[in-house]
């Protein structure tokens, strides 16, 4: 059945974002002949328009005004809110992101609807649209149906592919206009120097946990990082090792941190609890050193090494580096 | 002042996964023999917040525990209670039974304008059970107040809220005029934990219990009857292949081992 279906967009420095393509993509899959159509907020995106027409969108709601920059809750949401209403959207689409976690809720309730969050699958079922979402701290899935339309759901980084770009393809543009007024007003913005490879972008990501004893077990987990080769591996935490201040916040993996899928994913001294498995058991191969051969870590693990680390790790830097 | 703070009781989030069960046939999870209840992770912390900016105002705010559950959770509420909040409310009644966040939010929301000056509300940033994180932003919409979102630190002072909340790469500054809604994050800290007299004197301070009827909503708004998302299954994922541990005469034969087997699945 034809539905039109509305992907909340992001800009990621001027740009259509890598997620936001993906959302565009299983809206065209799920579609089914109905509009696909995006809102594209902040300085840009205007300019941005065209990639989302090859990403797959038919019409984009742009309000190219730098007021829209630095997500500001109650103005997107009217914005969207407006664009939800222009496209008659039966569904609404919105990265599990900084934007979305708030959006998701937000935008349901002005429709008078529900979201469903963190969702790493969307499928058209007889018809009716199913959300697929890990719970219970990722030791369950839960699947929803929808009694109210639209149909609003916050989505995983990753959880879809996007189309192959359709190579000059356009659309319709509509403007949003200038953000309405907020009852937030920003004090104040304090981000981390990006620097390197980040966690969710590295296609090998090596991960410490309490296990290493203190934070100088960190500087033995960021040897092996690097043995990966230039560039290659990131390295993340438990929030065990976070919460203790061993290595920074930022780079926590898990349910309250951040969701990672490399290619490959090294647990070092991780016992593999349910939360954290939630941000790391979408990698395509998982591997673990732990001297406890009961660890929930090798349940998940492809390979691994029963042992104590201060031992292992080493040995694999050097198995690494000979190998290379 | 008056603050709320919003608690739930959920199953312990530290049950092993070997321990973890569904019921396929009621969609719901089967009690781990040997864990009990607890409240939720977030929610202690939210309480801390709040706690805190009490104390920085020299003791001058109310605070009042609000839970929709069963019975059991009259535990949660005793627990926020004996850190140091005055009052707790026990929205209980099995109208509310198979809701979802839109009617727990409902309910939370009519019980918020009951208490009638409530000047911010302290919600957790998810359930440590379900893992949604919407209740504290819809209570902020059924009540049309400002919501902030994942909070590191709150202040409170002249009528606004400044909240620092994190982001994906780091930390966002926001003021707001009360009342409003904030949602707290692990990032803020631990909450603290209660002497044994606080537990002593939590047992004698006043938990009321308040049905649909006495927040004047209809039984169809709320649980099952009004929920707007419904939950067709509950399932725990498939696990995937057994590990393979490998072994070597020592530590330096085995990475030699692992290695050949990660050149030899390409992903070296
Ligand atoms: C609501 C909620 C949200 C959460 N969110 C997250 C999250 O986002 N991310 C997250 O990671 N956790 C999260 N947690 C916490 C999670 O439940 C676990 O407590 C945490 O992941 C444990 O971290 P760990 O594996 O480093 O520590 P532990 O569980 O203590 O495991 C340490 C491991 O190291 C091994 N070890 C010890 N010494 C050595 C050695 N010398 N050599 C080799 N191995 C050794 C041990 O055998 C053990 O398996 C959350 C919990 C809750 C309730
Ligand atoms: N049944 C409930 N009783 C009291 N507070 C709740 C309840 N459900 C959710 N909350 C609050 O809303 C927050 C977010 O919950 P959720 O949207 O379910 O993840 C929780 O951390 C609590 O502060």
């Amino acid at each position: 059945m034809a539905r039109n279906i509305l992907v909340v967009g992001e800009l990621d420095a001027g740009a259509v974002s890598s997620t936001t393509a993906e959302l565009i993509g299983q809206a065209t899959r799920l579609a089914d002949g109905g509009q696909v159509s995006v809102t594209l907020l902040g300085s840009g995106a205007a300019g941005a328009a065209a990639a989302a027409f090859e990403a797959g969108a038919d019409r984009a709601f742009t309000g190219d005004d730098a007021g829209y920059d630095n997500y500001n809750s109650d103005s997107w949401v009217s914005a969207v809110e407006n664009a939800v209403g222009q496209a008659s959207a039966e569904a609404v689409f919105i990265a599990q992101s900084v934007v979305g976690r708030d959006m998701g809720p937000r935008i349901a309730a002005r429709l008078g609807s529900a979201v469903a969050m963190d969702c790493v699958d969307v499928t058209d079922d007889g018809g009716a649209l199913k959300a697929t979402r890990p719970c219970y701290g990722g030791n369950a899935r839960a699947t929803y149906g929808f009694a109210t339309s639209p149909a609003v759901a916050t989505i995983r980084a990753k959880a879809f592919d996007p189309i192959a770009p359709r190579a000059g393809a356009s659309g319709e543009t509509v403007d949003l206009g200038a953000p309405a007024a907020s009852r937030t007003t920003i004090v104040g913005r304090e981000l981390a120097e990006a620097s390197g490879l980040q966690i969710t972008d590295a296609p090998i990501v090596v991960s410490g946990g309490r296990g290493l004893g203190g934070p100088e077990g960190f500087e033995v987990v960021e040897a092996l990082a690097a043995a990966f080769g230039t560039n290659r591996a990131a390295v993340g935490a438990s929030r065990a090792a976070c919460d203790l201040g061993w290595y920074p916040v930022s780079q926590q993996v898990g349910l309250t941190g951040k969701v990672v899928t490399p290619d490959l994913y090294v647990a070092i001294a991780i016992s593999g609890a349910s939360q954290h498995m939630a941000g790391c058991s979408g990698s395509k191969m998982i591997i673990a050193v732990n001297r406890d051969p009961d660890a929930n870590i090798f349940s998940a693990a492809k390979y691994g090494i029963v042992g104590d680390y201060k031992q292992v790790v080493p040995a694999l830097i050097e198995a690494l580096k000979a190998a290379s | 002042m008056h603050f709320v703070v919003c608690a739930k009781q959920i199953p312990d989030p530290e049950t092993p996964p070997s321990a973890f069960k569904i019921d396929a046939a009621t969609n719901k999870v089967v009690p781990a023999q040997g864990f009990q209840p607890v409240l939720s992770q977030f929610d202690g912390i939210a309480a801390e917040a709040a706690l805190r900016i009490k104390e920085s105002a020299g003791g001058d705010a109310k605070i009042t525990v609000l839970s929709m559950g069963a019975e059991s959770a009259q535990a949660a509420i005793k627990q926020v209670l004996a850190m140091g909040a005055d009052e707790g409310v026990l929205l209980q009644d099995a109208a509310f039974d198979g809701g979802d966040s839109h009617t727990t939010a409902k309910v939370l929301a009519a019980a918020i304008k009951n208490l009638g000056d409530v000047d911010a509300v302290f919600c957790g940033r998810q359930s440590a059970d379900w893992d949604m994180g919407q209740v504290g932003l819809l209570i902020a919409e059924e009540l049309g107040w400002p919501v902030a979102i994942l909070a590191k630190d709150v202040q409170i002072a002249d009528s606004t809220m400044t909240t620092t909340r994190v982001l994906a790469d780091g930390y966002e500054t926001v003021a707001q005029a009360l009342p409003a809604v904030v949602t707290v994050s692990n990032e803020f800290g631990e909450p603290r934990y209660p002497k044994l007299q606080q537990i002593m004197q939590a047992a004698k301070k006043t938990v009321t219990t308040q049905t649909h009827a006495d927040l004047g909503l209809d039984p169809s708004e709320v649980g099952a009857a009004g929920s707007r998302l419904k939950l067709e299954r509950l399932f725990i994922p498939e696990a995937g292949g057994m590990v393979e541990l490998i072994v070597g005469d020592n530590p330096a034969e085995q990475a030699r081992n692992l290695v050949a087997k990660l050149q030899a699945d390409k992903v070296l």
